[in-house]
């Protein structure tokens, strides 16, 4: 066995886009089926993390045919405003959290129908 | 001269225009005050008859030229796409000739109502409907097109409603007025019809237009295997005269029908309305004559409506019910002699009965405010001496009606029995013949019994005011020289016939014949009733059953109304079932199925983020795959696509 053999296994692009979609599916999962709150803001969360994995990998990954240039960085300044604007909207989705509990001391989004028929 | 006479016929249409005028201002203007309403209603009546004996008068000095050329005058009333109806009036001798007899027994019922229904609450309302009928009958008798006779047909069929049930607390005249109402609309069903499919083969109503239709494009086209389009059509249009002229079987009517005031009976259900279906025959004689099979039922049909009707008679006790059957008797001599082609015949006879029975009537009623609304003619008995004007005018009717010379009845039934038999109707002739066996005998039983015998001191009877009196007198003259007409060389028949003219003498030998019988008749009645050679008690006791099928009519009423509970209720009973499971159930289950669908998709609407987040995303998929696979192969999943077309 040398390491030419090994090529099937080398990590190319689908690798990446694949973990990143897996990922992102299991967030979708917990946006669905949490019934906790805060849970929900985590699979938030970690739907745009693996949406920052697929900025990284296409950064990696598609440079090297069209670009003169040895690195680019447009991939990774995404993947940082990603991060910004999830921090912050983590902030203001746990400030809606903290007023619905004071209200209804619940965190169980099942509990929140009022608007059923 | 003729263009001064077009001048006096155009003027015919306020005829009928007055007393209408008359009936408006009674019912909205003058209800209040009894004495103004009467004289309103007298003096249009009067001024109506006028007229008409006016018109008459130019029409007999207009001589043959008005029978060729009737005088009309019209003006088009509806004008909408396909369908055009004139108004308008016709004068010719038929016409004249009923103007005449209508205005007459109108005026002569009006004024003699002014001492029969003295005292009756219902004063103001009594004249303006007497006013209506004035005029329907009189716009029924001007008509120029089938519509307008029909319009007025059922006005005055409206008026004979309203007058039977005239004394509307009684429930028995409410049933009275529905019965004659729902009866005569039955016939006019099948008038209705009848018009509907001359209109639509011939495309016009009008008389004289519907007549030289009729005779140059007459087409025997088949309809049923050999019945002929000309026959279905001639015995639809016969429905609303069997109805209105109570032949057998729509005769149910007429005898109920006495439950109105006497003087509505005389005028209306003896003299005028009821003639409007022989009226309706004779001005659509065109239509029948060219249907032999038509003509024969028209004769088979009066033939035994006249002897059935006798035969109820001759057993009645109720004064006005012997009346009302012998109106229908003759009402059934009238259809006869139409079906037999004795048209002068029939409408002479139509002249000279409205004549000798309003007379009678009128006597009757008389004879009832003597005895203080008694009806039953065994209660009453030697009014001769008490009452000698309403004796002798009664007398003189019922000697008209037996067909005596030289009263009116003599030669209007005689000439029918006589073209009956010239014709070529031998089996009509003897019913005919037995019928006036019939009427003599049973007018005289009422005669007898009414006037002659003993007196019961319990009536206090005195004769009638002088305004019932001199109707009678009037009508009395008129039953005495009516049939006098006849007899000139210009007579009746000259004016008053269809197609060719023949003058006919009278068949002396047929008319002795119908003498005989007559004499026969009032003989029998005499040995029962005043010598009482032949007990009335023992006959009744011998043919109990006969007497007690006569009595009741032949339960033909008891049959309708079986027929009505079980027929006619059996398939409205069905067709509610029908309504109430399957019409409603399919509304009702429209309306499950909304609610049913509601209550399902309403659960989509939960509350809860989490399921609306849920259905973005299969959204979102659903977008995504029509994007990635290309349009065309999904919309054709899509089924609202497929069924709009899109492609």
């Amino acid at each position: 066995m040398s390491l030419s053999n090994l090529s099937n296994l080398s990590v190319g692009l689908s690798t990446y886009l694949l973990v990143a979609a897996m990922l992102f599916c299991l967030g979708l999962y917990g946006v669905f089926a949490k019934r906790n709150m805060i849970a929900i803001l985590m699979s938030i969360e970690l739907m745009l993390n693996a949406v920052n994995i697929n900025f990284v990998a296409f950064n990696r990954f598609l440079w090297n045919e069209k670009v003169d240039v040895h690195y680019v960085l447009t991939g990774h300044v995404s993947a940082l405003f990603v991060i910004i604007v999830a921090a912050s909207e983590v902030a203001v989705g746990l400030a809606l959290v903290i007023a619905v509990y004071r209200n209804r001391h619940t965190t169980n989004v099942d509990e929140l129908n009022w608007l059923k028929w | 001269m003729f263009k001064e006479m077009h001048d006096l016929f155009q003027w015919a249409w306020l005829i009928p225009a007055l007393p209408f005028l008359s009936f408006l201002l009674i019912a909205f203007v003058t209800k209040r005050s009894k004495g103004l309403s009467s004289t309103i209603s007298i003096i249009s009546i009067l001024t109506s008859l006028g007229l008409a004996i006016a018109i008459a008068y130019s029409v007999i000095q207009a001589g043959a030229e008005i029978v060729e050329n009737p005088s009309i005058t019209s003006v088009n009333w509806l004008n909408i796409l396909g369908l055009k109806i004139d108004f308008g009036t016709i004068i010719d001798p038929l016409s004249a000739m009923m103007l005449f007899v209508v205005a007459l027994v109108a005026s002569m019922v009006q004024i003699y109502s002014l001492g029969y229904m003295k005292g009756d609450k219902g004063w103001s309302r009594y004249y303006a409907y007497q006013s209506l009928f004035a005029s329907s009958m009189l716009g029924m008798v001007l008509a120029t097109n089938l519509l307008q006779l029909f319009i007025f047909w059922e006005l005055v069929g409206l008026c004979s409603y309203l007058l039977i049930g005239f004394w509307f607390f009684k429930v028995s005249a409410r049933e009275a007025a529905k019965k004659a109402f729902m009866t005569t609309r039955v016939g006019d069903f099948g008038l209705l019809l009848g018009m509907i499919f001359l209109y639509t083969k011939f495309g016009t109503l009008d008389f004289a237009a519907l007549s030289t239709a009729l005779s140059t494009n007459f087409q025997n086209i088949a309809v049923v295997g050999t019945v002929s389009y000309v026959t279905v059509l001639s015995f639809l249009i016969f429905m609303g005269p069997l109805g209105k002229s109570g032949q057998f079987p729509l005769h149910v009517w007429l005898p109920d029908a006495m439950e109105g005031p006497t003087p509505v009976s005389a005028l209306i259900h003896a003299a005028t309305m009821v003639v409007a279906g022989v009226y309706l025959v004779a001005r659509m004689y065109f239509l029948f004559d060219a249907s032999p099979a038509a003509l024969q039922f028209i004769a088979g049909i009066g033939a035994f409506t006249a002897i059935f009707a006798a035969s109820i008679a001759i057993v009645q006790n109720d004064i006005k019910r012997i009346l009302a059957y012998s109106t229908l008797s003759q009402l059934g001599y009238m259809m006869l002699a139409l079906g037999v082609g004795s048209f002068s015949g029939s409408m002479f006879h139509l002249m000279t009965h409205a004549f000798f029975k309003a007379l009678m009537f009128l006597g009757a009623g008389s004879v009832i405010l003597a005895v203080h609304h008694k009806q039953d003619i065994w209660d009453m008995g030697g009014l001769w001496k008490k009452m000698p004007i309403t004796g002798w005018t009664f007398l003189i009717g019922v000697m008209a009606i037996s067909g005596m010379p030289p009263f009116a009845g003599f030669f209007s039934k005689d000439e029918i029995l006589a073209n009956a038999l010239q014709y070529g109707h031998p089996i009509v002739y003897a019913v005919g013949l037995f019928t006036a066996f019939l009427t003599a005998f049973y007018m005289c039983r009422l005669f007898f019994v009414v006037f002659m015998g003993p007196e019961k001191p319990e009536n206090h009877t005195h004769e009638s005011p002088w305004s019932m009196t001199i109707p009678l007198i009037i009508l009395a003259f008129f039953s005495v020289v009516g049939g006098w007409v006849a007899l000139p060389e210009h007579n009746f028949a000259f004016f008053v016939h269809y197609g060719e003219f023949e003058h006919e003498a009278i068949n002396w030998v047929l008319a002795g014949i119908s003498v005989l019988t007559g004499l026969l008749g009032i003989g029998l009645a005499y040995a029962i009733y005043v010598k009482k050679i032949i007990l009335a008690e023992n006959m009744v006791l011998r043919f109990s059953g006969v007497h007690k099928i006569l009595k009741n009519a032949y339960y033909i009423d008891e049959l309708y109304l079986w027929l009505i509970e079980h027929v006619m209720g059996g398939v409205s009973r069905a067709l509610y079932w029908f309504d109430i499971y399957i019409v409603d159930g399919i509304i009702n289950g429209i309306a499950l199925i909304t609610r049913g669908s509601g209550k399902t998709l309403r659960l989509t609407g939960t509350g809860q983020v989490q399921t609306y987040a849920m259905v973005f995303f299969f959204a979102i998929v659903v977008i995504f795959m029509i994007f990635a696979f290309g349009e065309n192969q999904l919309t054709a999943l899509n089924p609202l696509a497929t069924l709009g077309g899109v492609r």
